[in-house]
């Protein structure tokens, strides 16, 4: 098969189809901007009429990124892409590998910058202080005798002309980490009352439930407020059950700290209250321990320790949002009502003993369950594109040749230069470089 | 005095710069060039000192965190940006008359984040989504890519200008701006600087999204425009790169690029709803 003839090839290749994939993929995305995703269908009967909502179920339009012709556009840009370098890098490996002392010496003098001086000296000494001058502005040069002159040649960053392609392959790495996560991954959440475990999570969209292959146990879930009543924090503290019942970790996740075990990362998302309390009571002396859930209203007894209390009432703090409790406790005949912040802790004295009394609401965390082996290909891809893009937009290959030869009792020494990119820049670099030159040469 | 106050200083102070580099431009008197170059460079001291204090204000506050968490925060951040990298590219090409055409958008993002309806002004706590390091992080990469493409719009209006005006007198206010080429070149430079930017912005933004929620990308409208944005740029130097596209067609480019940039900016917040929200007040 002949690359060139075959028009296939040649349409993959050109630049023409990035710009309009591109294009396509702007406008096609702002569709999913302005149309609700993800939502019911009757959202869009409502918003948008019958007809239209059918037409945009035929379109996937409700989960247009990760539709079919959606993909088809990505992929087409992947394909393109790959085309494109399989097509241009040759080329461009050639121009780093070149041997420039090779150069027609007819193209030097045709090149941009040149510069030619006129020295007395012989074309070996000459050469001596060419060297020298290249060698003074940091340009490393090589020579080899050319139709009876010498040609010096020296050379910067040959190799930064592959930037470009480092970001192109980094665009499909990103690909590649993506497909990964979606063939291998899966997103999914859970809800976990405290005091409780799990081992399944749901997926998301399919609320498919998925094994998880050990536990997680939520054993306490907190929720702080600042002074003004927004919320400041939610914490659940995670235990990780595997190996047979073994606790194999442990961690205390917030938003923006998750918590990883075997792939499976746990997030911090939400979290749901029931009205219902956790009370820990500790007898003081003994230091017999009970955790009771009660509701308001309703009397709860300790039989062992026979104690029986409930909640009361409540009432207001200065944090809004922040309440506080009025509780019944009585440890026998008698019985004296306290108030407690939710949250707190206090030691109550009841009938001669001493018991430790802690209150805080009763919760189920939310949690956000992401399994994504892709996810570092991603990132591989992302440090990949940022160094490419430096190299591509910031370094150039410049070049540096200098042919010295006899001409009529002189000798000429042309310098000329060329550069892939930053013209302005180079011509100043050139002009340094030629005027250390002609410094060592007089 | 307190970071409000400083930020009515710097209101003031981008106006008058505006202003006089405007008069430069119209009476070429250089010595107006000067004086709005230092009114900036002290407006932008003021500024940055504005920053810092409403910075340690929120600390006072109990809150403590870097003041880039709202809309007020960032367009003052954005407004800082654009100056920033203003001055930067004035002190390297050594041309005044680019300010006419950059500092008032540091004016307009200062003025509006004081006077526009619904901007709240006040420091408030940070929400937990909004509690980690890519914060800074994030916000400056972007910003710094924002400011760079507000400048290439404004340098790609300079252009237009130029080429549209048939005045080629000595004396013209068009005279006195730069030659084509330049303003070109300059575009080009501006715009590349940006898409670095920008490019870093949507990394750690997709790198704070997987830590704070489990995703790194989410199509959510903020995320989807900045791609779009992304394109926009990808295809102006593309189109430079391989088809040798230049001047006016590059000019317009670096404004429709820009007005993306808005969108992605302002229009998502107010227009669209999604994960950024927070960022509309």
């Amino acid at each position: 098969m002949s690359k060139k003839k075959n028009s296939i090839w040649t349409f993959f290749a050109s630049v023409k189809l990035a710009l309009f994939v591109l294009f396509i993929l702007a406008i096609a995305s702002i569709i999913g901007t302005v149309i609700p995703q993800n939502s019911p269908v009757d959202v869009y009967v409502k918003q948008y009429g019958e007809n239209m909502a059918r037409l945009f179920q035929i379109l996937d339009i409700p989960d247009m990124y990760n539709s079919w012709w959606f993909t088809t556009m990505l992929f087409l840009l992947a394909l393109n892409l790959t085309v494109c370098t399989i097509e241009r890098l040759p080329s461009v490996w050639r121009m780093v590998v070149l041997d420039n002392l090779k150069t027609d010496l007819g193209r030097l003098s045709k090149m941009q910058p040149n510069k030619q001086l006129i020295t007395s000296k012989l074309p070996e000494e000459a050469a001596v202080q060419v060297r020298a001058g290249l060698h003074d502005k940091g340009w490393k040069s090589t020579e080899a005798a050319r139709d009876g002159g010498i040609l010096l040649f020296a050379q910067k960053a040959p190799w930064t002309r592959l930037g470009v392609y480092i970001v192109h392959t980094s665009i499909l790495v990103i690909f590649a980490g993506a497909m990964i996560g979606s063939y291998f991954g899966y997103k999914g959440s859970v809800m976990i009352p405290e005091t409780r475990s799990t081992d399944t999570i749901y997926e998301f969209g399919t609320r498919n439930p998925i094994k998880l292959g050990f536990e997680v146990f939520c054993n306490r879930f907190t929720l702080s407020h600042y002074p003004n009543g927004a919320p400041k924090e939610f914490r659940s503290d995670l235990v990780i059950v595997d190996d047979g019942g073994k606790e194999v970790a442990r961690k205390s996740i917030i938003v923006n700290d998750p918590l990883s075990y075997k792939g499976h990362t746990f997030y911090q998302s939400s979290y749901q209250s029931y009205e219902k309390f956790l009370i820990t009571l500790v007898n003081n002396e003994t230091k017999n321990k009970e955790l009771f859930l009660i509701e308001p209203g309703k009397q709860v007894q300790w039989d062992a320790e026979k104690v029986a209390f409930g909640i009361i009432n409540r009432g207001m703090t200065d944090t809004p949002g922040k309440f506080t409790y009025k509780i019944w406790f009585s440890g026998g005949d008698t019985s004296e009502p306290f108030w407690i912040i939710e949250g707190d802790t206090t030691v109550i004295n009841e009938s001669g003993k001493a018991y430790t009394f802690s209150m805080k609401e009763f919760y189920a965390t939310g949690l956000q369950v992401t399994k994504d082996p892709g996810v570092w290909c991603v990132y591989i891809g992302c440090g990949l594109m940022l160094f490419g893009l430096m190299i591509a937009f910031f370094f150039s290959h410049r070049r540096v040749w200098v042919y010295i030869s006899r001409e009529n009792d002189q000798t000429s020494v042309r310098v000329t230069g060329n550069t892939n990119k930053n013209k302005p820049a180079f011509d100043k670099n050139f002009e340094t470089v030629s005027h250390t030159i002609e410094e060592k040469l007089t | 005095m307190t970071s409000s106050q400083l930020f009515g200083i710097s209101t003031l102070g981008y106006l008058l710069a505006s202003a006089l580099y405007i008069a430069t431009l119209l009476f070429k008197t250089k010595k107006s060039g000067v004086v709005a170059s230092i009114l900036t460079l002290l407006t932008f001291l003021v500024q940055t000192v504005g920053i810092g204090l409403r910075w340690y204000e929120s600390y006072e506050m109990g809150m403590g965190h870097a003041p880039l968490s709202n809309m007020y925060e960032s367009l003052v951040f954005f407004s800082w940006s654009i100056v920033i990298f203003y001055l930067l590219l004035e002190l390297k090409f050594h041309n005044r008359i680019f300010g006419a055409f950059a500092i008032p958008f540091a004016f307009f993002s200062m003025a509006y984040a004081s006077f526009a309806k619904g901007i709240n002004q006040e420091i408030s706590p940070l929400i937990p989504a909004l509690q980690s390091n890519w914060l800074i992080v994030h916000v400056v990469t972007c910003f710094i890519g924002y400011a760079a493409f507000a400048v290439a719009c404004g340098l790609g209006f300079m252009y237009l200008l130029k080429s549209a005006s048939s005045d080629t007198s000595e004396t013209g206010v068009i005279s006195s701006l730069p030659k084509l080429s330049v303003l070109d070149d300059v575009i080009h430079k501006t715009m590349i600087f940006g898409f670095l930017w920008l490019s870093a912005g949507i990394i750690t933004g997709a790198i704070w999204a997987n830590s704070a929620w489990g995703t790194y990308w989410s199509w959510d409208p903020k995320e989807t425009w900045s791609l779009i944005t992304w394109f926009i740029y990808a295809a102006t130097l593309h189109a430079r790169f391989t088809r040798g596209w230049q001047g006016k067609r590059i000019a317009w480019l670096a404004i429709i690029g820009f007005v993306s940039v808005i969108f992605t900016y302002f229009g998502v917040n107010f227009l669209l709803s999604g994960l950024h929200s927070y960022g509309s007040s």
